[in-house]
């Protein structure tokens, strides 16, 4: 009996999301709660996966094998390890949440938005369960589509500029990947006579250092660069993110920048060992000029979304700067701080997207002397604020603490002025929020704004405690992963000692 | 003195393409009759002709026949060719039927030309002799060249139409100049004899200058850059449902003819004509998705993108093997279905009592009528290459038999090329769905048959997108016998 679950997580929601399409547009009423039904049903299938999930066994799990294409060595090749579980359930913990901040924000269109988000979700889930290159690839362009959309159709007034420009961005960077992916295919077929994209057959292979290792790296890299985004390959990011609708910010933020940094790890790392490690000082050096300069921009930005926008160039710079480490620590540490980032940026973008639901306003001069208004906001906005700068005690700090452990081991210079970041990362964080939150009423408009509704409750209340829960007792999540890690850098190591 | 021995008359190889003129006579006949005969019935019979005759391919698929001392060739590489050919001109039948109604150009003239057109196709796709590679062609380009120019009363057309009969006319003296050339180094005509006949002297200037000039002829038929010029203006001039079989039919069936001659008499043939296809690959594509982007009337528009097609598709040849040529195959039954598909719903959209041709003409067209937007754009994702729509698929194979015979850098020319095209593609996508629409709208024209085709089309770029493994090998294994 061939397992299913995993089939089922990935694909219920994009099949759901096709079937609402039949419901006439005009019930947008009833959209909203089916849509929010399979979403919550995707989570809750999701859940096995990680209360099944042996934490002891580095290898695949859930695992499922099919021919598809059999005479090209494509297959339905599925399954999960330590590195993707938490991304998936990443995935399908935020998109409920989306769906729900979304529920009086979006009016026009309605059944196309959720369709779209369901199709998103089975886009980006695919992309963490594929183990063969083709069916990755068919889902890393394939979710490209209705992010478009998203950010085309229910964005800002700038939307379109923001939306082809995401897409040219990120269609130029993978395209290279395909060549790169042919070319391996070739590569390991000639080398084996087995002509396969099954990722863990091609990861065994033990490919030459040189030129040919290194551009394949680059087509890889350059994909994953632009979207996690690495420095310079940002630019992007602070349109599609300030032009998305909120639910769109959050998805984007939350989920589809892992899909860069995941990139990395699945791919990157075991496949091209050698290169990874020649051009690792490079991505390294990216990395803390990411971490430094994001959060400066983010500093000076008089916009909330496209502060919290540039803050997530700094933040994925140090999950960048924990993978490159290469040591348990780091690695650990920047699939933390994925996670983690997930969580906090979502719920900033959530929480800007509230108050600008309310007042129509992101400038933070808008605004000022929230405390008295709308107090329960301000207390979760608090802690969401705090767990971005990484406080001790909640998520933020567990991730970054032992990316900067992996990264002190590599070189304590570019740590210590990626150390700055976190110093930067408070500056501007608690500079908004005291701009924002502190201080008198300074907008007669702000006097009537009204805090929490229940509906906003319950979609902030399941991040908050998330966050405090990873910061408390990180071992629930770190436990799943650490095999799986140790697995990737002892695969490194010995590929590469293999070659010297 | 020998008495001349008539070669046995062997009809079944030519079957569907007998099928096919028969229903072209027939049509004809129906005008004669009664109003009611005239006026209803001849498009019902040219459908009924092609699909009888697609049934016929389908039904001899895997038995080769040979007829006419090996004039005509009907192996499962004509027959793969036939299929396409046959659902270009069904899809075209299709989208006809109202679209004439409306333009007031209904006549049996029209469904007869389609028929000989497409008879003409499926004689170039069979054709073991490079008279009947001419006689096919003129037989396509001839009923094409007055299907052009349909709309008498248009300027457009009645240019498209001249265009095309006069550097269509030139491409042609080209073509037979060459086969002349071939002739009086060969001594023969039929592919397998000049095969045999050249073997060792290939270098023969005669013969080479021969096939130079018969790749200029072809290289206009499918419209490769530097021979290009006349697809924009035609495509933009003649009535849409020509430019769909313009597009299509009569592109698959000159690659046919083309991979029959290179494949069979270019065999072993040592001048290196693989830098001349490289550089013409790349330009070919290069050309024809950035001067689309400038395009701001659709049917321009598409015609460079088909021209950037042709680019693609010369990689798979030029990778050659059953896995270059097969990635062809596919990647034109693929583009027919895209492309008729994308040209049909232009047939059925229509602003200001006009056709709405402009891409500024689709703006707001989501609000208007989203089952026609969404169809459009799923049409023009599937012509940028994204997963898991077919053309995505199609480039894979091109790509990947560009990367195994080791033209890595024209790989990635290709797939730089995809992104540009993105752009502009998109930019209807743009205008459908992210902008409001106004001023006069455009508005859908109700028609059961062109939203037939229009499903059929779907249908397909879907199915083949996701299980393209069973068409895609039935296309190596066409053309395998061929390479052999």
């Amino acid at each position: 009996m061939p397992f299913v679950l995993l089939s089922a997580v990935t694909f219920l929601p994009g099949a759901g999301g096709l079937a609402l399409l039949f419901i006439p547009g005009r019930r947008a009423g009833i959209i909203r709660v089916v849509a929010l039904a399979i979403s919550l049903v995707t989570f809750a299938l999701s859940l096995p996966l990680y209360f099944g999930f042996d934490g002891a066994d580095p290898g695949y799990q859930f695992e499922e094998h099919r021919p598809w294409m059999p005479t090209l060595g494509v297959s339905y090749h599925v399954g999960i390890d330590g590195i993707s579980l938490l991304l998936v359930l990443l995935t399908t913990f935020l998109m409920p949440l989306a769906l729900a901040s979304a529920w009086d924000g979006i009016e026009d269109r309605v059944k196309g938005f959720v369709a779209t988000m369901l199709i998103l979700e089975t886009g980006m889930l695919g992309v963490f369960v594929s183990l063969d290159l083709f069916l990755f690839y068919v889902f890393w362009e394939a979710m490209l589509i209705p992010m478009y959309f998203i950010i085309g159709v229910w964005g800002g007034p700038n939307r379109i500029y923001a939306a082809v420009k995401f897409v040219l961005y990120t269609m130029v960077g993978s395209v290279l990947m395909l060549v790169a992916i042919l070319a391996l295919y070739y590569q390991y077929g000639a080398a084996s006579g087995r002509y396969t994209f099954d990722l863990p057959a091609l990861t065994q292979f033990v490919m030459a250092p040189g030129l040919g290792q290194n551009l394949m790296f680059l087509a890889f890299a350059l994909a994953f660069a632009i979207k996690v985004p690495l420095f310079p390959f940002h630019t992007w990011l602070p349109d599609a993110h300030v032009e998305a609708p909120t639910a769109g910010s959050v998805i984007l933020a939350g989920v589809l920048l892992k899909m860069g940094t995941y990139g990395f790890l699945r791919f990157c790392l075991p496949l091209f060992p050698d290169a990874t490690l020649a051009f690792g000082p490079v991505v390294f050096a990216l990395a803390v000029i990411g971490i430094v300069y994001g959060a400066w921009v983010s500093t000076v930005q008089p916009d909330m979304k496209k502060l919290v926008a540039y803050s997530s160039v700094s933040h994925l710079g140090f999950v960048m700067l924990g993978i490159f480490t290469l040591n348990q620590q780091g690695l650990v540490g920047g699939l933390i701080q994925m996670v983690n980032h997930g969580l906090s940026t979502g719920a900033l973008f959530l929480m800007v997207g509230m108050i600008y639901e309310r007042r129509h306003s992101r400038l933070i001069a808008d605004f000022g002397g929230l405390w008295r208004v709308v107090p329960a906001f301000s207390a979760l906005f608090l802690v969401v604020v705090l767990s971005s700068l990484g406080l001790p005690g909640l998520n933020g700090f567990v991730g970054e603490f032992l990316v900067l452990v992996g990264a002190f081991q590599r070189s304590v210079w570019l740590a210590a002025v990626a150390t700055s970041g976190i110093i930067f990362a408070a500056v501007y964080l608690l500079w908004m929020y005291q701009r924002v939150i502190f201080g008198e009423i300074s907008h007669e408009a702000n006097r009537a704004l009204r805090d929490l509704t229940p509906r906003e409750w319950a979609v902030l209340v399941p991040v908050v405690a998330l966050i405090v829960w990873i910061g408390v007792y990180p071992g629930a999540f770190t436990g799943k992963t650490e095999t799986a890690v140790e697995a990737l850098i002892a695969q490194v190591q010995s590929k590469t000692s293999a070659n010297r | 003195m020998d008495a001349i021995t008539f070669p046995p008359v062997v009809l079944g190889p030519l079957l569907p393409t007998l099928i096919v003129l028969a229903s072209a006579a027939l049509v004809l006949l129906l005008d004669l009759g009664p109003r009611w005969i005239s006026r209803d019935l001849p498009a019902g019979v040219a459908l009924a002709g092609l699909v009888a005759a697609l049934l016929v391919t389908l039904g001899r698929w895997g038995t080769a026949g040979r007829a006419f001392r090996d004039m005509i060739v009907l192996d499962n590489f004509a027959l793969f060719f036939n299929v396409v050919i046959c659902y270009a001109a069904a899809l075209v039948v299709l989208l006809s039927m109202d679209y004439l109604r409306r333009t007031g150009s209904d006549s049996a003239e029209y469904w007869a030309l389609v028929l000989f057109a497409t008879a003409g196709m499926m004689l170039l796709a069979a054709a073991g002799d490079l008279v009947v590679v001419f006689l096919g062609l003129e037989l396509m380009s001839l009923s094409l060249y007055v299907l052009a120019g349909l709309f008498k009363r248009e300027l457009a057309s009645g240019e498209a139409a001249l265009k095309y009969f006069l550097l269509g006319a030139f491409a042609s003296s080209f073509l037979v100049y060459g086969i002349a050339l071939i002739y009086g180094a060969a001594g023969t005509t039929s592919l397998d004899r000049i095969a045999l006949a050249m073997a060792g002297r290939t270098n023969d200037p005669l013969f080479v200058i021969g096939v130079g000039l018969l790749l200029v002829g072809f290289g206009f038929k499918i419209s490769s850059v530097p021979f290009h010029m006349w697809a924009p203006d035609v495509y933009q001039g003649a009535p849409t449902s020509v430019t769909v079989l313009i597009a299509t039919g009569s592109k698959a069936a000159a690659f046919a003819a083309l991979i029959r001659v290179l494949a069979v008499q270019l065999r072993g043939v040592p001048a290196d004509w693989s830098a001349l296809v490289w550089v013409g690959a790349a330009v070919t594509m290069t050309v024809g998705n950035v001067v689309a982007i400038a395009q701001s009337n659709l049917k321009r528009m598409l015609a460079y993108s088909s021209i950037a097609h042709v680019g693609y598709m010369l990689i798979g040849l030029l990778a050659g093997g059953p896995g270059g040529v097969g990635a062809v195959l596919f990647y034109l039954l693929t583009y027919t279905f895209t492309t008729a598909g994308a040209f049909g719903v232009i047939t059925l959209c229509e602003r200001a009592r006009a056709e709405a041709v402009d891409v500024a003409d689709y703006t707001g067209l989501a609000r208007r009528h989203p089952v026609l937007a969404a169809a459009l754009a799923l049409f023009l994702l599937s012509l940028i290459g994204i997963p898991p729509l077919a053309g995505f698929v199609g480039k894979f194979y091109l790509f990947g038999a560009a990367v195994r015979a080791g033209y890595l850098w024209l790989a990635v020319i290709a797939v730089l090329n995809s992104a540009v095209a993105a752009y502009y593609y998109l930019r209807v996508v743009v205008l459908m769905y992210m902008r409001e629409p106004e001023g006069a709208a455009t508005s859908y024209v109700p028609s059961f048959a062109g939203g037939l085709a229009l499903t059929i089309a779907l249908l397909a770029i879907v199915l083949l997108g996701v299980i393209p493994a069973p068409f895609a090998d039935l296309a190596q294994a066409a053309v395998a016998p061929l390479l052999r």
